[in-house]
């Protein structure tokens, strides 16, 4: 407990806010604390956590990327003419070619910010433009529905009649677990991993240790462009449709949760369970709000307080509390 | 020699912009020796590990040879596997790690993926710190840990990875003496298995304790190598600055002077008690300890950083309460910070945007703008008070050495007009050659009426340049000394005890 509260003290902060708000709204209203209610907001949330492992790797890293859920938009494009040129194809093939086309656009934001030496953040808001204009730019805005049938056919792994209708577990709440636990096997079971938080945290310090940074970028925004394409699948998945402007604004939506979730923009810091609790904090709060009837134009709001409260109360040290202070030491 | 050198150096030459870092030096290190590299700041020592450790390439023309092996180019990777390893001054650790993962970082570096080993890192962390005989939690992240530890695991971490070779730069710039005492006899522990280091030190009696020889840099040139056993510090001194110094003491009696600030009881929980001292106009009190005794944090009281639980402070015989800094500065005192890199100073920007930053309010013209000439004015005074060697005053903070850099902190808070400057530590970084311009001055703004509070760890600093000398330990002033009546070694057996 008190290694957790150390070792975790953002996301051991986040487990105990979220945990009190799911109380609070279990008494509130009773349509929260419903199996429908649950599983519908996991089913609507995986993409948001598959971007938010992506984007965690490059925070880890010392990076940022705008970019990420503008790159699934063309990955949904792109995916749609190749699909139809091999005329259909499967999940696995999907998820092949849509993690790879995601990772090239990854690489392109790693090859300029390595080989430019532009930092990760400008690198990406130019890229966020090129990839959003060109894809506006070709396809007109033109929504596409005729998606192969098993892309737009939701996939039931579990389902169960309750009270209150049909609750069900979906494709892309499995897609995001396994995300999730290749993130995470990346980042704390990897030599890879542990150099990409060594990188992020002292870049000079990795430098002289012999890390190559050029192979820690390609890495880092490779994995965030993966996960971005993956997510780009789900998310066609979910709407049976692609639009060009779907996604666009997402990417502040992740980094924001990812934040909250104990990520450091400066680097070196952050985890998978936070990038879970952090979406699934903001998730539940405007599922709570709308099952209160609150506006839907509060929301915004609501979840930009959060966050500010969550950051500017970051320092608050919950390990003390528990740990007797040690004395007399400078 | 008989057996083959660790290190085998000769027409070393690095360039950078035009500035010649390094002119064709020799460099020979014995196997199991334990070598010094002296020089003034700026004399191309880091330069010289850099080029070693494959961090830069020197110009065409270098011979490399390690343990008896060529080498045409040597990259990080290439002298680490050599067993090469650098304690940098800045450490190299990183923050958001845990200690077991700092010290067993090797364990994790390769471009090929593995699994990490968690277990064996844990291990090899714990066996490497036995080695030290320092216990530390290795579950805690590096950035909760004192600087003091941060150094041990640094030190750690070059033993984990098998080094045969190991440059210690300026290792023990922030250890107290004890540290340094258990610091030395590890490194004595190291020689005896036949581990060679290479040791980096502005404390010359420490150079003189510890090395078998040392070799001399100066300007980028080779001085000479020399044997330590028969050295003085007088002697390394001149080799290293080219100039001969002669310290004597510098006290003067000023207790006939009134006193400017007054201190009674002054207590911070957890941080020192009842302190009670006065500092007279025109006086330089030293005010010793070893890292951890309560000085600076005696100084952030007086500056306003914060606030004291009990006690009084009289300044000109008025009874101040500073609410921040700010109100200490309105009052006249003027603190220049142990940290100067990160706290005196903004690096990037240029020397003269530095030299006014605390005093905007003066150099503003008619309608509250910045006035460009009173600035050039103010800064063109200072620089030429207190012989600072600058470029242009447009020129980045981080162009100076170190003794220059502590010399525009100084003007920046002369030019508040204070009646009571603290400095803490004013010499950390600074190279003996500038060290005795900074006590000049020093000496001079008593002379003026100032009344200077002199913070440091080294006792010796203290004794020169003090006219009277508190010595501060857990918390509380345990005695007070007059330089001109005590020697400097009774003065070190009782602080260093």
């Amino acid at each position: 407990m008190r290694n957790f509260l150390r070792s975790y003290p953002s996301e051991a902060k986040l487990l105990v806010v979220l945990l009190i708000l799911c109380t609070l709204l279990a008494f509130l209203t009773p349509d929260f604390l419903t199996l429908v209610n649950l599983t519908s907001l996991l089913n609507n949330n995986s993409v948001n956590v598959i971007w938010a492992v992506g984007l965690l790797v490059v925070l880890i890293a010392g990076g940022i990327d705008i970019s990420f859920a503008v790159a699934a938009s063309v990955v949904q494009y792109i995916c749609v003419y190749v699909f139809a040129a091999i005329g259909g194809g499967n999940w696995a093939i999907g998820l092949i070619v849509a993690g790879g086309l995601g990772m090239s656009l990854g690489l392109i934001n790693a090859f300029l910010i390595h080989q430019f030496r532009i930092i990760s953040i400008v690198v990406t808001i130019s890229t966020f433009n090129a990839f959003f204009g060109l894809l506006m730019f070709i396809t007109s805005g033109r929504f596409l529905y005729n998606l192969p049938s098993w892309w737009s056919k939701a996939v039931y792994l579990w389902e169960k009649e309750t009270p209150q209708g049909w609750a069900d577990i979906r494709l892309p709440v499995a897609v995001m677990a396994v995300c999730m636990v290749a993130t995470w096997f990346l980042i704390r079971h990897t030599t890879t991993g542990r150099q990409l938080y060594a990188f992020g945290d002292n870049p000079e310090g990795a430098r002289r240790a012999g890390i190559s940074i050029g192979l820690m970028q390609a890495i880092a925004f490779g994995w965030c462009g993966m996960m971005a394409g993956i997510a780009g699948l789900m998310q066609a998945n979910i709407t049976k449709e692609v639009v060009p402007m779907a996604l666009i604004g997402r990417e502040l939506d992740v980094l924001a949760a990812v934040v909250l979730g104990g990520a450091r923009l400066g680097g070196g810091r952050g985890s998978i369970l936070g990038c879970f609790l952090g979406v699934a904090l903001v998730a539940v709060t405007q599922n709570g709000l709308n099952l209160l009837g609150v506006s839907p134009y509060a929301f915004k709001m609501v979840v930009g307080a959060i966050i500010l409260l969550a950051i500017s109360t970051s320092n608050l040290d919950l390990a003390r509390l528990v740990t007797p202070r040690r004395k007399g030491r400078e | 020699m008989t057996s083959a050198p660790a290190i085998h150096l000769r027409h070393i030459s690095k360039v950078f912009g035009g500035v010649k870092a390094l002119q064709d030096v020799d460099f020979d290190v014995g196997m199991g020796e334990v070598h010094c590299l002296a020089g003034e700041n700026g004399c191309g020592k880091s330069t010289l590990i850099k080029i070693i450790t494959g961090v830069y390439q020197p110009e065409p023309g270098a011979e490399i040879e390690i343990f008896g092996q060529r080498y045409a180019q040597i990259t990080p990777t290439v002298a680490r596997k050599a067993g090469i390893a650098v304690i940098w001054q800045d450490l190299a650790l990183f923050a958001e790690m845990t200690v077991a993962e700092n010290i067993a970082f090797e364990a994790v570096l390769g471009n090929r993926p593995r699994r990490v080993r968690h277990a064996e890192m844990r291990r090899d962390a714990t066996a490497a710190l036995d080695r030290l005989g320092v216990h530390l939690d290795l579950d805690a992240r590096l950035g909760t840990l004192p600087i003091a530890e941060r150094q041990m695991v640094a030190i750690a971490r070059a033993l984990v990875g098998e080094a045969r070779l190991i440059f210690m730069d300026e290792p023990t710039a922030s250890l107290t003496q004890t540290e340094t005492d258990a610091l030395l006899s590890v490194v004595r522990t190291l020689s005896a298995q036949g581990v060679t280091v290479v040791f980096v030190s502005h404390r010359l009696a420490e150079v003189l304790e510890i090395a078998n020889r040392v070799t001399v840099l100066r300007d980028g040139r080779l001085v000479g190598v020399y044997l330590a056993e028969g050295m003085t510090q007088t002697r390394l001194t001149e080799l290293m600055t080219g100039k001969t110094f002669d310290q004597h003491v510098a006290a003067q009696d000023t207790a006939a002077s009134e006193p400017v600030l007054e201190v009674q009881g002054l207590t911070r929980k957890g941080e020192f008690r009842d302190i009670s001292f006065a500092l007279r106009r025109g006086e330089v009190l030293g005010l010793t300890g070893l890292i951890g005794a309560g000085r600076t944090e005696l100084a952030h009281v007086l500056f306003g950083m914060t606030r004291p639980d009990a006690g009084t402070v009289t300044l000109d015989g008025r009874p101040v309460r500073f609410r921040s800094n700010r109100d200490a500065v309105a009052a006249g005192i003027a603190y220049v910070s142990e940290d100067r890199l990160a706290l005196g100073l903004i690096q990037p920007q240029s020397i003269s945007d530095n030299a006014v930053l605390a005093v905007l309010k003066k150099i503003t013209g008619g309608a509250g703008l910045l006035s460009d000439d009173r600035q050039e004015g103010l800064v063109a005074h200072w620089v030429r008070e207190l012989g600072v060697k600058i470029g242009k005053p447009g020129d980045a903070m981080n162009t100076l050495s170190g003794g220059n850099q502590q010399k525009l902190v100084l003007a920046k808070w002369l030019a508040t007009q204070p009646k009571v400057l603290i400095l803490d530590c004013p010499t950390v970084g600074v190279d003996v050659g500038a060290r005795a311009g900074i006590f000049r001055i020093v000496r001079d703004l008593a002379a003026q009426g100032l009344g200077i509070l002199l913070i440091s760890d080294e006792v010796t600093e203290v004794h020169f340049n003090a006219d009277r000398i508190l010595h501060m330990a857990g918390g509380r002033i345990v005695g007070e000394y007059d330089p001109r009546q005590t020697r400097v070694e009774e003065l070190e057996a009782a602080v260093y005890a």
